[in-house]
């Protein structure tokens, strides 16, 4: 289980989360939703432990534990997954040493062994098979060269392969066609379980037709301001942001 | 936050003893008095045994050094060095030995320790028949041992220290030494060629493909000198040959001299391939103490299709100075430059090389891999040139430099001269720096800051990597991370 709460934020003297308060239980799917600058992506770095970002105030409990403690390597290792809106190439660094390296550094963390070469290419070939990701592909430089689909899909395998108890998925939507949102939300269902929850961020609607969530949270100026349950996405699809839109700048 | 400073913390302990080769073996030691004369020239020689036209040659250098002027326009800056404040022999006092028994055991224990195998018995037993290297161990001044002479004489393979082979093989040695690298060709070889003390000498019979790696490892132990080694590697026709040298040297206040001479001659056919792991010691954080690495390195492919290939993986030293270069002379000849230069903490590097086109269709391939961290500066400083008479020359350069922090810099300088116009030249250069958003994604797939770090420089260096002969890749790739360690963070 996740709770944030009273978590205040500023980055360069500017305050963007005020005060949020968000709970999500074990297997749930939350979506939140919002207006742009509603302070949706800072709070999907502050859950992952970027640096550039001053908690003011309040805490993030991962299991009671509060994560905002731990440097973000810890944070992954204790089961907090981000799946990034624009995810990094890394020149050079083959997708599957990549993969096998931070699985690894993982499970050191935990106190568990490493996991050896043929178990591990047999974990990695199940889980891309799913996403219809091919070998030609595991053995490209990670993430260069990839399409924004291909770059998605990469952050589901890689998320199937960790195993997170906590995942935020930060515009998984933003520049998927249909065919790769329906292989990117295939990949989230299957990974939907008891022990497991999601923290869904989007702006459209569209992508809460694959992934159906428990609970849609609406954001807007660094506070969740209104909560229900995936109908509460319909309605704002309809209606707009506009009413959640007071005092925003741009 | 608490975590990221207990990570500074950590990475600034590890700092201080990064460099694990520091330690310093007590044994007793001969030197040459302090200073450069031709007393001690004559001295050295003396020690060696040396015929007549060797003092000669040596006394010759010594004159013409004394008109020199140390060169000024590599892109480092430094305290002047004191010539007359070296020494520039010191070897340990035992004579020579002629087995294993022989060497005093504390050599023995530092190389041991260094992780060098001086006991081939243990090898051919089988204990670890994988790592088959002949190695030549070079301890100051004089070599100490040099391991499966027997087995390589077998091959008619002569590997040797050099003072040997100067008393040995004459005719060999003044046919090629000086004939890569002039007496007079720069301050630091001219030095060189006067004082030099040891090394290794390599012939490769014709058509004879050497049965093992060769290798030679420096140590510099002793304090206030210089090591002025001179290496010489001779692949007659059809032949091939793999050589390693490694180097390390004890943590120390003061600056050493380091100002070394190699030369290659591949005749027809012939290829060598050069590999070197430097990890002199790099002076401490505030750029205190560490090696000034003044080297000449230089390969003649003299015959026709000959090939000679330089792969180095720089990371110690506090000041390099080193351009390992290729001779094209023979028609469809082939030099090859691969090179990782890291620096950090207050190392300078300027580094590269020369691929000089003189025969027909010769070809060249420079991939250069910097990178510089902490408050480091490392340049590549190379030049590509084409004889009238080499139609048909090609060169790829690829200089690719990586930067890790803000308070380091990175410099390009590349040379290009073509006397001809079939000549193709190719020249690639980026400047990137290890992003923090880079880092920040490794980190949330669970890489700590040194893990991320040194999964994107080895992504960086890869190509390089691979020319390395397999087992001292996994080494080179070891000391990058040690090398970086405290960069990041």
């Amino acid at each position: 289980m996740i709770e944030i709460k009273n978590l205040t934020v500023a980055i360069e003297d500017k305050q963007i989360l005020n005060g949020l308060n968000l709970t999500v239980n074990d297997g749930e799917v939350a979506a939140i939703m919002g207006p742009n600058g509603s302070g949706k992506s800072t709070l999907s770095y502050v859950i992952a432990g970027k640096e550039d970002y001053e908690v003011l105030d309040g805490e993030i409990l991962l299991d009671g534990v509060n994560i905002l403690e731990m440097s973000p390597d810890e944070r992954a290792a204790s089961g907090v997954f981000l799946a990034f809106q624009y995810p990094l190439e890394i020149p050079g660094v083959g997708t599957m040493t990549f993969l096998k390296a931070t699985l690894n550094a993982q499970r050191r963390a935990r106190g568990e062994g490493e996991l050896s070469t043929p178990d591990f290419i047999r974990k990695v070939n199940g889980a891309a098979e799913k996403l219809e990701i091919n070998k030609e592909m595991l053995k490209r430089a990670l993430n260069v060269g990839f399409s924004g689909g291909e770059k998605k899909r990469m952050e589901i395998l890689q998320m199937a392969l960790l195993e997170p108890k906590f995942c935020v998925l930060d515009e998984t939507d933003s520049g998927l066609d249909i065919d790769a949102l329906r292989i990117v939300s295939g990949g989230v269902n299957a990974l939907r379980a008891q022990g497991r929850s999601f923290l869904v961020i989007t702006h459209y609607q569209r992508l809460l037709d694959y992934i159906v969530p428990d609970v849609v949270h609406v954001m807007s100026q660094g506070q969740i301001v209104k909560s229900g349950d995936k109908d509460l996405a319909k309605a704002l699809e309809a209606s707009g942001y506009a009413e959640y839109r007071t005092g925003e700048a741009a | 936050m608490p975590a990221v400073q207990e990570t500074i913390d950590r990475v600034r302990s590890i700092d201080l003893d990064q460099y694990k080769y520091g330690f310093e073996t007590t044994i007793e030691m001969e030197k040459s008095e302090k200073g450069i004369s031709e007393d001690v020239i004559r001295f050295i020689s003396a020690k060696k045994d040396e015929p007549e036209w060797m003092l000669a040659w040596r006394l010759d250098a010594y004159k013409r050094w004394q008109t020199m002027q140390e060169p000024d326009w590599a892109r480092v800056s430094y305290d002047k060095v004191d010539y007359k404040d070296i020494y520039y022999y010191a070897a340990p006092k035992r004579p020579a030995a002629m087995s294993l028994d022989e060497i005093d055991p504390e050599i023995l224990k530092t190389y041991e320790k260094l992780g060098i195998p001086l006991r081939e018995v243990e090898v051919l037993e089988g204990i670890a028949p994988e790592r088959r290297v002949a190695v030549d161990a070079v301890f100051d001044s004089v070599s100490v041992a040099t391991t499966f002479k027997a087995e390589l004489s077998k091959a008619g393979v002569i590997f040797m220290p050099i003072s040997e082979a100067i008393r040995e093989y004459p005719d060999l040695v003044k046919k090629y030494l000086g004939s890569v690298v002039p007496v007079t060709d720069n301050f630091f070889a001219t030095l060189n060629s006067a004082v030099f003390s040891d090394g290794s000498f390599v012939y490769i019979p014709p058509g004879v493909r050497c049965p093992m790696e060769l290798s030679t490892y420096f140590r510099i132990n002793e304090r206030d000198t210089g090591q002025f080694e001179r290496t010489l590697i001779i692949a007659d026709k059809g032949s091939y040959v793999s050589y390693l040298e490694g180097c390390t040297a004890p943590k120390r206040d003061d600056n050493q001299l380091h100002a070394a001479v190699v030369e290659l001659v591949a005749l027809d056919d012939a290829e060598i391939k050069y590999s070197t792991v430097q990890n002199w010691y790099p002076g401490d954080n505030d750029g205190k103490g560490g090696i000034y690495n003044f080297v000449t390195k230089r390969g003649d492919c003299r015959g026709a299709n000959s090939k000679i290939s330089w792969t180095q993986v720089e990371t110690g030293s506090a000041i390099t100075w080193k351009y390992p270069s290729c001779i094209l002379r023979g028609d469809n000849s082939r030099g090859e430059f691969y090179s990782i230069a890291v620096s950090n903490g207050m190392q300078q590097v300027d580094s590269g090389t020369k691929m000089i086109h003189l025969g027909k269709n010769t070809t060249s391939r420079i991939i250069s891999k910097g990178i510089s961290a902490g408050r480091s500066q490392n340049t590549y400083r190379g030049l590509v040139s084409a004889h009238r008479k080499a139609t048909g020359a090609r060169n790829f350069t690829n200089c690719d430099s990586l930067l890790i922090g803000d308070q380091c810099g990175a410099h390009t300088v590349p040379y290009i001269e073509s006397k001809n116009s079939s000549a193709q030249f190719e020249h690639e250069a980026t400047t990137s720096k290890i992003s923090e958003d880079q880092m920040f994604y490794c980190q949330q797939r669970g890489l700590s800051n040194e893990e991320a770090t040194a999964l994107i420089v080895n992504g960086f260096v890869r190509d390089v990597l691979q020319q390395l002969p397999m087992e001292f890749a996994v080494e080179a790739q070891k000391l990058i991370s040690i090398s970086l360690e405290g960069s990041v963070g």
